[in-house]
C-alpha cells in the first residue's frame, strides 16, 4: 500500500507549486494593472472556460484520490472487508485501554482498530517516530469508531489522541505500542 | 506641529467629530470596537505562538487553552463582526439611498458586541474556561475540568453577542424593505425577493427579464445576513443547552450527558458554524470585492449577472457543506461524507474562483490604476483566498483528510490565511477606502506606515500560515502542545511571522490614532450634534 508519507510529499509538492504560481500571477497582475495599456474586453468564452476548468478540477480531485490513495476505497468499503486482525480499544478519563501491552501486527495484514469512548470525544492516531502521522480518526462516545488499515512495512508507532478533550488530554500518548513485523515466524 | 499636538488633535486637525452625522459616528464606533478586539486577538495569538515554542512559566496550561478558546471568538465576534456589521449598516442605506431603519438599534448592536465579547473573554480569562470553540459534546459540560461559574458567564457573553447579531439582521432586512416616512410605498416583498435572489431565480426560468431592485453589493449583504441569522439561532440554541446543564449543576443536579447524542450534536454545531466559515464570510467577502472593484475603477462589474447567481449558489452551498468537518468521524454516514463533504464543498472552489476572476477582470478593465492602499489591500485579500480555498478543498477529501484532519495544516494555510490574509486584508481595503468618506476628509497621518502595514501584514499572514502548514504536513496537531521542541524550527518561524502581524497592527493602529487624535477618537463616542438620518452631512 502507498505510504501516507508519500501522499503527503506529493501534496507538499503540488501545493507549493500552486502557491508559487498564484503569487507570481498576483505579482504580475499588480504590476501590469498600474501600467498604461490597451484594456481589451475579456471575452465571455474565457470566463466560461474558467468555470469549466474549476468544475473539472473540483470534482476530479476526489476521483483521482479514490484511485490513487489506497486507504480511501478501503475505508469507504470497510464494512464489507474481513480484517486479518481486530483490536478493541477503549478510552475513558483521558486514558487508552489496550487489549495487550503491545499491539503486534504482521506485515500486509489488514487490521481493524475498534475504539470506544466511555465519556468524551477523543481522537485516535498512529504516529511514526519522527512525529509524522500515519492515520487518524475521531472517537465519539456512543458510536462505533473503527478504522481499517493495511501495514506493508515494518515499523513502530505511537498512539496519540488527535482530538482536544480538555487540558487533561494533552498527554494522551502511548509511545511505541504498535509494532509491525515483517519477519516470518 | 509637535508629536503631542498631533496625538491629541489628529493630523493637521483635519478630523472634526462635531461635523459627523449619527450614521458616521455609528460606523466609526463599530470600527473602533473591532480594531480594539483585533488587538486582543493579535496579542493572544502571539502568546500562543510563543507557547508553542516553549511553555511560558507564568501561563498555566489550562490558561493557554482558555486563550485558545477565546481567541477565535474574540477575532470573529469582537473584531470581524463589529467591523463588518458597522460597515454594512452604513453601506446598505448609503447604496440604497434611503435612511437606516434604526440608528439606535445599530448602536445597541455595537454595544452588545462590545460588552458580550468582553464578558466571555473576561470569564474565560478569570476561570480558565477551555472547552475550545468546537464544544464537542459533552466537553463544555465537563465540570470536572472546567469552572461552572466561569462557563456560565462565558455562555452569557456569547448570548449577548448573538442578541446583538439578531438586532443587526433585523435592521438590515427592515432597511431593505421598509418605507421611510414621506416616501411612496416600497414593494417590500419584491425588494426582499431581489435581495435574496428569489426574483433572479424566477427570472432564470422565465422569458420576462426584470431589472434587479437592489444592487449587487446589497444582495451580497442580504444573502450573507441570512447565514448570519441562521448561525445566531444555532449558537443561541447551543448556548441554552449548555446553560441548562450548568444551571442544573449549580442547583446540585447532574444531568445525564448521554441524553444528548455526541455525533448529532457535532453535526448540529458544524452545520451552524459553517454558516460563518463557509457561508457569510465567503458571501460577504465576494460582495465586498465586487463593491471595492467598482468603486476603485468606476466601472461596471464584469459578468454581473453571473456574480449575482454565484452569490445565490454560495448561500445554498453554505447550508449543505458542513460534513467536510466530519470526514474523520467513522459513524458519519458515507453518503454525507461524499456528497456534502466532498462534492458540494467543491462548489466553493467554483464560487470563490468566479469571484476572484470577476474582480480581477473588472480591475483590469480600468488600467492603468494607481496603486492606492485600498487597491493593494484588495489584491492582498484576493491572494489570501486564492491560497486558502484550495488548501481547504484538499483537506475536504476523504483520502487526504485521513492524514490532515486536526493538524496544523487546517488551522494554518486554510483558516489563518483565509481569515488574516483573505478576510482581514479585504476589510482593511474597505477601511482605507471609506476612511475619508466617514471622517469627512480626515488626513492619514503617514503613508509610509500604511505601506509598512500592508507588507508586514501580507508577509506575516502568509508566512505564519505556511510554517504552520509545513508543521502540519509533518504531523503536528492543532489544539495540542509539544513541550519537547519537536516542531520548534517551524514554530519559531511561525512566531516571527506572527510578530510581523503584531507590528503591522501596531503601525496601523498608531496611524489611525495619530490621524484622528485622541480627542477625535473620544468624540466618536459622544452623541452627534446633527439631527439627520442621512449617512453624510448635507454640505
Amino acid at each position: 500500500m502507498v505510504d501516507s508519507s508519500i501522499v503527503l510529499w506529493g501534496q507538499t509538492l503540488a501545493y507549493t507549486f500552486y502557491v508559487l504560481a498564484i503569487m507570481a500571477l498576483m505579482g504580475w497582475f499588480a504590476r501590469r494593472v498600474t501600467q498604461p495599456g490597451e484594456s481589451r474586453d475579456v471575452k465571455p468564452a474565457l470566463f466560461y472556460s474558467f468555470v469549466a476548468f474549476l468544475v473539472v478540477l473540483g470534482v476530479s480531485l476526489h476521483f483521482i484520490t479514490y484511485y490513487t490513495i489506497p486507504w480511501k476505497p478501503m475505508d469507504m468499503h470497510r464494512a464489507t472487508i474481513t480484517p486479518d486482525k481486530v483490536f478493541d480499544i477503549s478510552v475513558a478519563s483521558h486514558t487508552f485501554q489496550l487489549p495487550s501491552e503491545k499491539l503486534i501486527i504482521a506485515c500486509d495484514d489488514k487490521v481493524l482498530f475498534n475504539v470506544t469512548s466511555r465519556d468524551l470525544t477523543y481522537g485516535f492516531g498512529l504516529f511514526r517516530n519522527d512525529h509524522s502521522m500515519l492515520f487518524q480518526m475521531q472517537v465519539v462516545p456512543g458510536h462505533k469508531n473503527d478504522i481499517l488499515w493495511q501495514f506493508d512495512k515494518p515499523g513502530v508507532y505511537t498512539i496519540r489522541s488527535t482530538e482536544y478533550s480538555g487540558p487533561a488530554g494533552v498527554n494522551m500518548t502511548l509511545k511505541d505500542v504498535v509494532v509491525v513485523s515483517c519477519e516470518k515466524s | 506641529m509637535s508629536f503631542i499636538h498631533t496625538l491629541v488633535n489628529g493630523e493637521q486637525e483635519s478630523f472634526k467629530p462635531a461635523t459627523l452625522t449619527p450614521m458616521q459616528k455609528m460606523i466609526l464606533r463599530f470600527v473602533v470596537v473591532g480594531l480594539v478586539y483585533y488587538g486582543f486577538a493579535v496579542v493572544e495569538g502571539m502568546i500562543m505562538r510563543l507557547y508553542e515554542i516553549t511553555p511560558i512559566p507564568t501561563v498555566p496550561t489550562q490558561q493557554f487553552f482558555a486563550i485558545m478558546t477565546a481567541h477565535p471568538l474574540v477575532g470573529i465576534f469582537g473584531s470581524t463582526y463589529a467591523i463588518v456589521f458597522g460597515t454594512f449598516l452604513f453601506l446598505v442605506p448609503f447604496l440604497m439611498k434611503k435612511p437606516l431603519w434604526s440608528i439606535p438599534l445599530a448602536n445597541w448592536t455595537c454595544g452588545l458586541l462590545a460588552v458580550g465579547t468582553f464578558t466571555f473573554w473576561f470569564a474565560g480569562f478569570l476561570s480558565e474556561y477551555a472547552p475550545l470553540y468546537t464544544l464537542y459534546w459533552p466537553l463544555p459540560a465537563d465540570f470536572t475540568q472546567f469552572s461552572l461559574w466561569g462557563g456560565t458567564f462565558f455562555i452569557v457573553g456569547i448570548a449577548l453577542v448573538m442578541v446583538g447579531t439578531v438586532l443587526f439582521v433585523v435592521n438590515i432586512f427592515k432597511t431593505i424593505s421598509y418605507t421611510p416616512a414621506g416616501w411612496a410605498k416600497q414593494p417590500a416583498g419584491a425588494l426582499i425577493g431581489s435581495a435574496l435572489g428569489l426574483s433572479g431565480l424566477q427570472a432564470f426560468f422565465s422569458k420576462n427579464k426584470k431589472e434587479h431592485l437592489v444592487s449587487l453589493p446589497v444582495a451580497a449583504i442580504a444573502r450573507g445576513t441570512v447565514d448570519t441569522a441562521l448561525n445566531a439561532g444555532i449558537i443561541l440554541f447551543t448556548g441554552v443547552l449548555i446553560l441548562v446543564y450548568m444551571v442544573a449543576a449549580l442547583l446540585g443536579h447532574d444531568l445525564r450527558h448521554s441524553a444528548v447524542d455526541a455525533l448529532l450534536y457535532k453535526n448540529w454545531f458544524w452545520w451552524g458554524l459553517d454558516l460563518i466559515a463557509d457561508g457569510l464570510v465567503l458571501i460577504f467577502v465576494a460582495g465586498t470585492w465586487y463593491l471595492l472593484a467598482t468603486l476603485i475603477t468606476g466601472k461596471k462589474l464584469y459578468m454581473e449577472n453571473f456574480a449575482r447567481a454565484a452569490l445565490f449558489v454560495e448561500m445554498v452551498v453554505s447550508w449543505t457543506v458542513w460534513s467536510h468537518h466530519l470526514m474523520s468521524d467513522q459513524a458519519q454516514p458515507g453518503i454525507l461524507k461524499t456528497v456534502s463533504g466532498e462534492m458540494v464543498t467543491s462548489f466553493e472552489l467554483i464560487t470563490q474562483g468566479l469571484a476572484f476572476f470577476i474582480t480581477l477582470v473588472t480591475l483590469w478593465s480600468a488600467r492603468p490604476l494607481k496603486m492606492t492602499h485600498p487597491l493593494k489591500f484588495l489584491l492582498g485579500g484576493l491572494l489570501g483566498f486564492a491560497l486558502a480555498v484550495p488548501a481547504g478543498i484538499m483537506q475536504a477529501d476523504l483520502g487526504l483528510n485521513r492524514i490532515l484532519h486536526n493538524t496544523q495544516w487546517i488551522i494554518g494555510p486554510h483558516v489563518h490565511v483565509a481569515v488574516l490574509v483573505g478576510l482581514t486584508m479585504t476589510l482593511y481595503s474597505a477601511i482605507y477606502l471609506l476612511f475619508p468618506l466617514v471622517t469627512n476628509g480626515a488626513k492619514l497621518y503617514s503613508e509610509k506606515l500604511a505601506v509598512f502595514h500592508f507588507w508586514a501584514h501580507l508577509l506575516g499572514g502568509i508566512g505564519m500560515g505556511a510554517f504552520m502548514g509545513m508543521a502540519g504536513l509533518q504531523g503536528m496537531l492543532r489544539r495540542s502542545l509539544y513541550v519537547n521542541g519537536e516542531f520548534n524550527g517551524y514554530m519559531i518561524l511561525a512566531a516571527l511571522s506572527g510578530a510581523l502581524l503584531l507590528f503591522a497592527f501596531l503601525a496601523f493602529f498608531f496611524n489611525i490614532v495619530m490621524s484622528l487624535g485622541l480627542e477625535g477618537v473620544l468624540g466618536i463616542f459622544t452623541p452627534s450634534r446633527l439631527d439627520t438620518k442621512e449617512p453624510l452631512p448635507a454640505n
